[in-house]
């Protein structure tokens, strides 16, 4: 019965203005995997609809060198998927992306949705948050960056301001011995929302852990970075003793809910459970211990 | 397989409805349309339990484009009578106050009100505007709890039936069922070994992947046509007449093809809502269900309880066993409690047996049938309490089955007695199978459980029809859920002796065939398949009739033989065998078309026995299961297509592992389902599962001309218990309650090893 706007414009600038003009109702479709499901189900009733995979630089993955990369927020995950580079760099910011729904929802979906729909269960983003990754965010006043942990602020609740959208992701160089993985948990094997999803990026030096940073999702209202996790795993040679600290902290975290997916008491042990697993996967892919 | 005795049957052409089907021309529940068709819509209860105290619709039907409103007021009221409907029973009373509410609404979901507009976003605007005045009762969902003397009464005329004597007070409890065999004191008596437990299981959705859809239209002379995805057009017709008042031959229903069924589209929701506002509106009324709808307002099958006590003594003879079954029903009376008590002990030769079933209603939606309704949860508790029995013997779970299985000749606790039956044949291709022979591998544990269904026969009809170039037709009546089209067909040309593809079936409609049961209770292949194969034969005598014609011979005189009229013997004379194509090119001349007809009410239905294997891991640290290795034996008769009855053990099984790890409908504090879509009710996705291996083993039913048996429900009920067996011998802990979810089997683990809880 409401009408839409739809439009598609080709500068960043224009879709900043078509969302400005919306007046709070303008919605960003990037993949359209979140908000079409959400408008089919009468979850939102957006006034402007501004499709933005005809921006360029939202729909590019540049490689920087030295493992640094900058994605746009509308990539595809399965154009990620298909990034030799980029799945060699950051293997588990690559698997985080491409876990998200179907082979045929990988073939819209983008990072940029995935944390702009701000789900705490968000797949992409708590390898994003491990990864470090900085996120461009375009809007009426400019460009700003910011650290992608600070983007959700709750369920469905971001930072942006109006008018404002995320361009891209800037992932950054790091040494070699570094790597990233991320798992999460569902009852099935595939086509599932996390009961806790787990990322960490880390580099090891002979057989020790220098640098390490934990994401951690679906276990409070926002996707959280755990900066104790990670410093329990720097200095230390991933040892049983060093993982169940990182795990212990991980647990510390976590405020999650009773729900149909999980109880409180579940989702705190899978935190831990997850924190170890990923870890391993990480320093195996980082050179071994 | 039955390959060498038959040219024909056990071979694996393409199905008749393949292509269509893959190439998207099949057109399903919400493919049709007519020209002025309105949307409908249904208004449905936010509440669990609550008395309608007014519905207010003139908001509504002055938004413009809104062309009709019903509520109950637009329904006649229907006398307290019982009819059968697939395998279960429906009463009128109930039934139409399902379809619409009455008095009060029962469940959250429950149809109040309905609209058709000219379009959707009309329609849906329209259901916002009817003002309903509720007053909200106290509610209960659980089974346990809607049994207890102070729970929220759902229906002030419910007395227990069964008991005597009758009780005074209503109650949640409509019925009591008792079964009795020997003497089971005295049975328990002999036992030196007695295993006990309680178990319980969730209501579980069928699952199918299309959701209802009707098209109605009603004509001002008082035809209607409906279409509509259903397992039972003739059932369709059937109520509508009932509970619309309107004579069945002014009724044609034309079934489309179906997305899915499994018991659950062998009832009304939509059909005679859409055909009331067709008849208010004057224009046809087309109507389709959301996921949300199909999961909050369509049949479920029951969750419920199951107390089993098994006797036995120490070489593994069981000498006394009993069960106290109570299954959720729905707001109204009518769970099927009574297959689930039947179904306990059958697949066992028990001197003395005792079983108690309960149906009880609650303020969740009516159940529906689901594959071999109530069976499978009466075997999770018996095929597990079997397996402890095993455990507690030191004894192979496949053995202490074989030493106890029924046999022909084994008197059932439920009255009839056992002719040919293949359950120790399955117990034994079990055993002997590869699967079974090798050890599970590292890591994995194994379980086994078997299961048990009657199958059905009842009403069928079909026609023979030989076209003018002496191809054939097949007409019958029952929408095609597994493959049916090709097993009649190459029943057919078994029974003719022609190439399958000169055999074309076609499903008829309500007023293009005559009177057929619906698709359920594994019985198209068998009774509609019996009607198929007594057409045929009624087509051939006439085909006889006409090469005697034709040679001037006495139609006993010939013979039917490889698709042709042959002279009977030389005495005939001497005679060129005339082929259809040549009978049907004269039969102008020899007495006009060629058909054959046949009706009837099909008896001796063959049970059917499964036994399945599987191997899974069970992940302690998280609960996940995950299912390395699955067999399914079973005894199919005959194996008309193997690849379709392969593929409904195949679907069987998995369906009966979702219900084991993680199916189940989860209500709120307010008895609103929590989880009414595919996300968050958990079915099993194709990588969650091993492919199904499958071991078709052949004991022909001697009541049915190609020894055919049912072999659709089987599959579904063995699997609970093989899931949870395989997971007990895994980690040691016996769970009784399903299902068997990761949160739920973590808490057992941790429970059971607190060290692990606290690292």
């Amino acid at each position: 019965m409401n009408d839409i706007r739809y439009s598609a414009p080709h500068t960043i600038d224009e879709a900043v203005g078509a969302l400005l003009a919306a007046k709070g109702t303008g919605r960003i479709l990037a993949g359209g995997t979140d908000l079409l499901v959400q408008m089919k189900a009468g979850m939102a009733l957006p006034g402007a609809i501004i499709d933005v995979k005809n921006i360029v630089e939202m729909s590019a993955i540049e490689d920087k060198g030295g493992g640094a990369f900058r994605v746009g927020a509308a990539v595809s995950g399965a154009r990620i998927g298909e990034h030799a580079a980029l799945k060699k760099a950051w293997p588990g910011v690559v698997e985080a992306i491409n876990l998200i729904g179907s082979k045929q929802i990988q073939g819209r979906a983008s990072p940029g949705g995935n944390l702009c729909n701000a789900s705490p269960a968000a797949d992409s983003v708590p390898a994003l948050i491990a990864a470090g990754a900085i996120v461009a965010v375009h809007g009426p006043n400019g460009r700003r960056e910011v650290a992608v942990e600070k983007i959700q602020i709750g369920p469905g609740k971001t930072s942006l301001q109006p008018g404002e959208i995320v361009v891209s992701f800037s992932l950054p160089a790091r040494p070699a011995g570094s790597s990233d993985a991320y798992l999460r948990l569902i009852p099935r094997t595939e086509m599932d929302i996390a009961v806790v999803g787990c990322g960490v990026s880390l580099t090891m030096k002979d057989g020790v852990c220098t640098a390490a940073r934990v994401g951690l999702g679906a276990v409070a209202p926002t996707v959280m970075l755990v900066e104790a996790a990670g410093a329990a795993l720097v200095g230390s040679k991933l040892d049983a003793e060093a993982l169940e600290k990182a795990a212990a902290a991980c647990r510390a975290v976590c405020k999650p809910i009773n729900d149909k997916r999980g109880t409180i008491v579940y989702r705190t042990k899978i935190a831990g459970v997850l924190l170890k697993r990923v870890a391993a996967i990480a320093a195996e892919r980082a050179g071994g211990r | 397989m039955s390959k060498g005795k038959y040219k024909w049957i056990g071979t694996r052409p393409d199905r008749p409805d393949g292509a269509d089907k893959v190439t998207g021309r099949a057109r399903f529940g919400a493919d049709f349309n007519m020209p002025g068709q309105l949307v409908g819509k249904v208004l449905r209860s936010p509440h669990a339990h609550a008395v309608i105290k007014s519905i207010d619709a003139s908001a509504a039907l002055a938004l413009p484009g809104v062309k009709a409103v019903v509520s109950a007021v637009d329904f006649p009221d229907q006398p307290n009578l019982i009819v059968p409907t697939g395998e279960m029973q429906v009463n009128l009373r109930d039934i139409t106050r399902n379809v619409m509410a009455r008095e009060k609404a029962l469940y959250e979901g429950h149809p109040v009100a309905a609209v058709a507009a000219t379009t959707e976003a009309v329609a849906k605007a329209a259901l916002d505007l009817i003002k309903v005045e509720y007053e909200v009762l106290p509610h209960v969902i659980d089974v346990a709890d809607a049994m207890k003397e102070d729970a929220p009464i759902l229906h002030d005329h419910l007395i227990t039936e069964g008991v005597k004597p009758a009780p005074t007070k209503p109650s949640n409890i409509a019925k009591r069922i008792d079964n009795l065999k020997g003497d089971i004191e005295a049975g328990f008596k002999q036992a030196e070994i007695v295993v006990e437990r309680h178990y319980t299981t969730q209501a579980v959705h069928q699952g199918y992947i299309e959701p209802h859809a009707t098209l109605a239209s009603a004509a001002e002379d008082g035809q209607i046509q409906l279409w509509s995805t259903t397992q039972g057009h003739f059932q369709v017709r059937g109520f509508c007449s009932r509970l619309l008042n309107i004579e069945t031959s002014q009724i044609r229903v034309t079934p489309t093809e179906i997305g899915g069924g499994f018991g659950g589209k062998t009832v009304v929701y939509l059909e005679p809502i859409a055909v009331r506002l067709s008849q208010k509106s004057g224009k046809p009324v087309k109507m389709v269900m959301s996921r949300d709808e199909v999961f909050r307002a369509s049949g479920p099958a029951p969750g419920g309880t199951v107390h089993v006590k098994i006797g036995a003594k120490r070489d593994g003879t069981i000498v006394a066993a009993e069960c106290t079954i109570a299954l959720q029903a729905g707001a109204f009376p009518g769970s099927p409690v009574g297959p689930a008590c039947w179904t306990s002990f059958a697949c066992y030769d028990i001197p003395n047996i005792k079983v108690v079933g309960y149906d009880v209603v609650s303020n969740r939606p009516k159940v529906a049938a689901y594959r071999a309704p109530g069976a499978p949860i009466s075997a999770w508790g018996v095929e597990s309490t079997v397996d402890i029995l095993a455990q507690e013997l030191r004894m192979d779970p496949i053995d202490l089955r074989l030493k106890n299985a029924a046999k022909k000749g084994t008197k059932t606790s439920y009255g009839p007695t056992f002719d040919t039956i293949g359950f120790v044949e399955t117990l034994e291709a079990a055993k002997a199978s590869e699967h079974y022979k090798s050890k599970p591998r590292a890591g994995m544990s194994r379980g086994v459980a078997a299961g048990f269904w009657f199958n059905v026969g009842a009403d069928s009809s079909a026609a023979a029809h030989v076209a003018e170039d002496g191809t054939v037709t097949i007409i019958s009546g029952n929408p095609d859920i597994g493959g049916s089209r090709a097993s009649l067909a190459l029943m057919a040309a078994e029974e003719l002796g022609v190439d399958y593809s000169k055999v074309r079936p076609v499903i008829a409609d309500t007023s293009s065939i005559g009177f057929n049961f619906v698709t359920g209770g594994s019985r198209v292949t068998f009774a509609t398949g019996l009607a198929v194969v007594n057409s045929v034969r009624d087509m051939i005598r006439e085909l006889k009739v006409r090469a005697a014609k034709t040679w001037g011979v006495d139609p006993d005189g010939v013979i039917w033989e490889d698709g042709c009229a042959k002279p009977a013997g030389s005495n005939v004379g001497e005679f060129e065998p005339l082929s259809l194509a040549q009978l049907a090119a004269t039969a102008g001349r020899t007495g006009g078309p060629i058909n054959g007809h046949a009706q009837l009410n099909a008896q001796g239905a063959g049970p059917g026995f499964g036994v399945h294997i599987v191997d899974l891991a069970v992940d302690r640290d998280t609960g996940i299961v995950t299912v390395d290795r699955y067999t399914a034996a079973q005894d199919v008769g005959t194996a008309i297509h193997p690849s379709y009855v392969e593929g409904q053990l195949q679907g069987g099984a998995v369906q009966g592992v979702g219900w084991a790890l993680n199916e189940e409908y989860i209500y709120g504090s307010k008895g609103r389902l929590d989880n009414a879509g595919f996300l968050d009710y958990r079915m099993p996705v194709a990588s969650d599962l091993p492919m199904i291996e499958t071991i078709l083993v052949e004991v022909p039913n001697p009541h049915h001309p190609y020894g055919v048996r049912g072999v659709g429900e089987v599959p579904i009920v063995p699997p609970l218990a093989a899931v949870g067996n395989a997971v007990a011998r895994s980690t040691g802990i016996r769970l009784t309650d399903l299902p068997l979810s990761p949160p739920r089997l973590s808490a057992a683990i941790d429970a059971a090893t607190p060290r692990m809880a606290a690292e």
